[in-house]
Formats: C-alpha cells, structure tokens, sequence
C-alpha cells in the first residue's frame, strides 16, 4: 500500500492513539492499545506540530525555519509522515 | 536536541516501527514500561485455560488497598511505567477501579481494563470514559453459546454480546482477546467474522500456553499441530483481504515450534507485574520457581524491586545460561525461552525451554503433544478454575494432575 503524501494535506493523531513526552525515556512517544512507538527527536518535532490546522507544506516550512542546519529534511520528513500513516498512527483530515 | 540530529533521527525511524502485539521493539530494556496490575485473583467466571496460579485461593483475602493501588502506580511511573494493565482475576470485582484508572490518567498512563465484562455496567462504564481509561480488552471465547459456557463453566454468552456493543456505543477501541484452544480453533474463521462484526479494531489470538489452570488442563485443550496450522492459514487469508480493517495478532503456540519464544521480552526487560498481594514479578508464573524471594510492595519500594533485587537480576541477560544456549548462536533471539515453564518441566530452571529442538528435555513436549492425543488421558476430566479447586489443590488433592509437574503450576 503506498499512501502518497501531498503538501497540502493535514494530518492528526489517529483515534485511540495519544501522543506524550516520556520524561524517564526522554523523547516522545505513540500510544495505542496494546503498544507504544518510541519516536526519535526529529519524528516528535514533527508530530508536536500536528494541531489538526497545519498542513505537510507548513510542518515541513516551519522545522526548515526551525533547524535551518539540516539537510534534506523535507524528505525525512514526508517519509515520516508516510511510516506514520502506514503504521495507522496518523489520519488525513 | 541538535539541528543535525532532526534529519538523523527521521531516517532512523524504522528501527522502530512496532512489532506485534508486546510493547515494541524501541524498549529501552531498562525501565518497566508495561505495569499489569493483577488487582484480584476472585473472579466470576472459571475458564479452564486460566493461567492464574491454581493456588490463587491463598490470595483472595490479602489483596492490596486502593491506597496501596495508587502509590504503586506513581512509583512504577517513576520508574518509566507507561501502559498499564489493570486485570486479575476479574478486576470489575473491586470497586475502585474508578479511583485507580482517575490516578492512572493523572500520571499519563496508557490504561487498560482487561475484563470478562461480567460486571461491567453503563455506570461503571461511563465512570471509566470520564476518568480517562484509554480501552477495554475483553475476552471471548468462541461463535457458539456452547463452548463458550463450557470451556467458561459460566452462562455468559449473551452477556458477553452485549458488552461489546457497551464498548462500542461508549467510542472505545473494541479490542477482543480469544484464548484458542482444541474447543474453539475449528472455529478461527467464524470467530473472525464475528469480531469483524462486532467492529473489533484489534483481536489478539491468543493461543493457550500452558501454565496455572491451562498446565493442569493441557493434554484436554491441546489442538494438533494440522489444527494450529490451519487456524493461521485461516488468519492469514483474513488478513490479506482489504475489506478487513482490523488488526489481528496472533499468537503462535510454542509447543509446536522449534525455538522457544523470548518470553515477556526478556526477564525484568519490559514487563513488570504486581499481584493482587503485592507481590512483585517478572512474569506471572514466576512464583512457581525454587528459592526465589520476590519483593512485595508492601515492604519494598518498586525502585528496588526492579532495579536491585535478586529476583530480577537472576536472570536478566545471559550471564546464568547453561549449554546448550550459552553457546547458542541465536540465544539473543529467545534468551533461553522461558524460566518457568523450563522448570516445571524439566525441574531446572537454568535449563533450556524444553520447546527448543536443542534442549535435551525437548522429549517431554513430544511427549505431551502425544498425551494430547491419548484417548485415556483426554477422557479426564477438566479442571475448572474456581475457588474449590483451587483449595482442593492447595490441600494436596487432584495430585494426579500435576504430579508430573515440577512445582504446582
């Protein structure tokens, strides 16, 4: 299944998943029944920017302003957004 | 965080992509990230396949406080604690579930009500959505009202019908757990229909392993391996199919495999269970090992208990194996197997999950897939859970049905 991701769209949290800090982990993580996902720095930055309003393109502008340093994120980042929406951790408003 | 290290990091996001149904793959393998709170031991129904201790009876009248409850639940958070399980016996048998699933919200719990669903009703149902209980597991057993009651030795079919939609109407995630055994496997399509129907987003297939009640009852619930093989093919066509949405886990017995399994992820690695007593454990069984001290919460901080006792060290890592695993090139995939299954088959808990085709004990699982198929042995009788056989196997009787076993299961 692929799901291609437009710059256009928004995307939220799925039903029945939450996103939260870990403080004794230290980094973000995905919750849902009967499992959770340990998500590295840059996929938290992403998701903490999901409000429902924001779309791909902002996200994507915004860690660009953000982290002006690194290369190549927009890649990352709709890579993660695809991972995310296979996974069924995001959905498409 | 660094700059660089956003790009670095969004690459490096397969390595954690969730497996299964455990807590995933990213644990950190040094904090208890899942808690299962076994408040009670009592419980309505008496299924057959139970893996509580058959001497739960002794833990029926010594059951921790609801205060006790909630300071174990902001101690574990401490430690790292996330998902939380809150099951039993029965939990709906307490009546501050509501008090400990307001705590669990609080400290930002994942939680969880693992239920029969016999108790469960609208006002305790809406009691949980307002105080934060993130879903409700609730066990099935079969498409037919005959097995169901059989193998439950209760009549709680129908209610059971209705609890589902309960969950439902109440906008939960419906997650349905079906223990399958030789009574319900022919009936693995007819099972998944009916959960997709129901609306289950998640069903976990959860075929028996043998300890407690279900070890007692092993030769008369065990399927063939025809019949296991057939039940996941059946699973996987289901699968493959668009139209169905809901995510099935399947839980492969390891009887009839040829490698153990990495069993609660490893020793003291993830899981981390509290019992209706307060005792403190690495996995439910694990009261049936020898010379073994498990701290308890009343006179243990949960720091210790997790960090520091003898008991959870014992046998984190590999350091305590034995040939044939020490030297095993795929030790790290299974850690051995499991402890306590190990010792009460072979009567060595340092041994070899007598599972593994390696072990030298591998014969007694040979030897119980065959008793499964011995008419004589079948043709005794199951041994239900409930209160009366459980002090009746306190008491020494029904020795004959776990005499083979290395401690009482």
């Amino acid at each position: 299944m692929t799901n291609k991701i437009q710059h256009t769209d928004t995307y939220t949290l799925a039903p029945h998943h939450r996103f939260q800090w870990e403080e004794a982990q230290q980094n973000y993580v995905i919750l849902f029944p009967e499992g959770m996902v340990k998500l590295h720095g840059g996929a938290g930055e992403i998701l903490k920017r999901l409000d429902g309003k924001v779309s791909v393109g902002d996200v994507v502008a915004d860690l660009k302003a953000t982290f002006p340093d690194a290369e190549n994120i927009e890649n990352d980042i709709v890579g993660m957004f695809q991972l995310a929406v296979s996974k069924g951790w995001l959905r498409k408003i | 965080m660094t700059q660089a290290s956003l790009g670095e990091s969004v690459v490096q996001k397969t390595v954690h992509a969730q497996q299964n149904n455990g807590v995933a793959a990213s644990a950190t393998h040094t904090q208890p990230l899942w808690l299962l709170a076994e408040v009670t031991y009592r419980c309505p129904l008496h299924c057959a396949f139970c893996y509580n201790p058959t001497d739960y009876d002794k833990h029926t009248q010594n059951e921790l406080t609801t205060e006790q409850w909630i300071q174990t639940l902001r101690d574990a958070r401490k430690l790292g604690a996330i998902q939380l399980g809150i099951s039993g016996g029965e939990p709906l048998l307490r009546y501050d579930i509501e008090d400990i699933v307001i705590e669990a919200k609080k400290l930002g719990y994942y939680s969880n009500l693992i239920t029969s669903g016999v108790g469960l009703t609208e006002k305790r149902i809406q009691a949980f959505k307002d105080g934060g209980l993130d879903h409700i597991q609730l066990s099935m057993h079969d498409i037919t009202e005959e097995i169901n009651n059989f193998i439950t030795n209760t009549k709680t079919f129908e209610l059971k019908k209705k609890v589902a939609a309960m969950i439902k109407n109440h906008g939960y995630p419906m997650v349905l757990n079906v223990v399958i055994h030789r009574y319900n496997i022919g009936h693995m399509k007819e099972i998944l229909e009916m959960a997709e129907a129901l609306g289950a987003d998640y069903i976990e297939l959860a075929n028996t392993q043998y300890y407690g009640w279900s070890l007692v009852n092993r030769s008369q619930l065990m399927p063939t391996k025809e019949q296991v093989d057939e039940a996941e093919a059946i699973t996987n066509t289901f699968r493959a199919n668009p139209n169905n949405k809901m995510k099935i886990f399947f839980v492969v017995p390891d009887y009839f495999s040829d490698r153990p399994k990495k069993c609660m992820n490893g020793w003291g690695e993830v899981f981390m269970i509290v019992t209706a007593n307060g005792d403190v454990l690495p996995c439910h069984s694990a009261r049936s090992l020898p010379n073994m001290q498990f701290p308890n919460v009343r006179d243990s901080s949960l720091e210790y208990s997790w960090k520091d006792s003898p008991a959870f060290n014992k046998y984190r890592g590999e350091d305590w194996m034995k040939e044939p695993c020490r030297s095993c090139s795929e030790k790290k995939n299974d850690l051995g197997g499991c402890r306590c299954q190990t010792f009460l088959l072979t009567g060595d808990a340092d041994a070899a999950d007598p599972v593994c085709s390696k072990s030298p004990h591998h014969h007694l699982i040979e030897k119980a897939i065959e008793d499964s198929k011995n008419p004589t042995i079948v043709a005794q009788p199951i041994v239900f859970r409930n209160d009366k056989n459980s002090k009746r196997i306190i008491a020494g009787e029904l020795k004959e049905r776990v005499e083979e076993f290395h401690a009482l299961p």
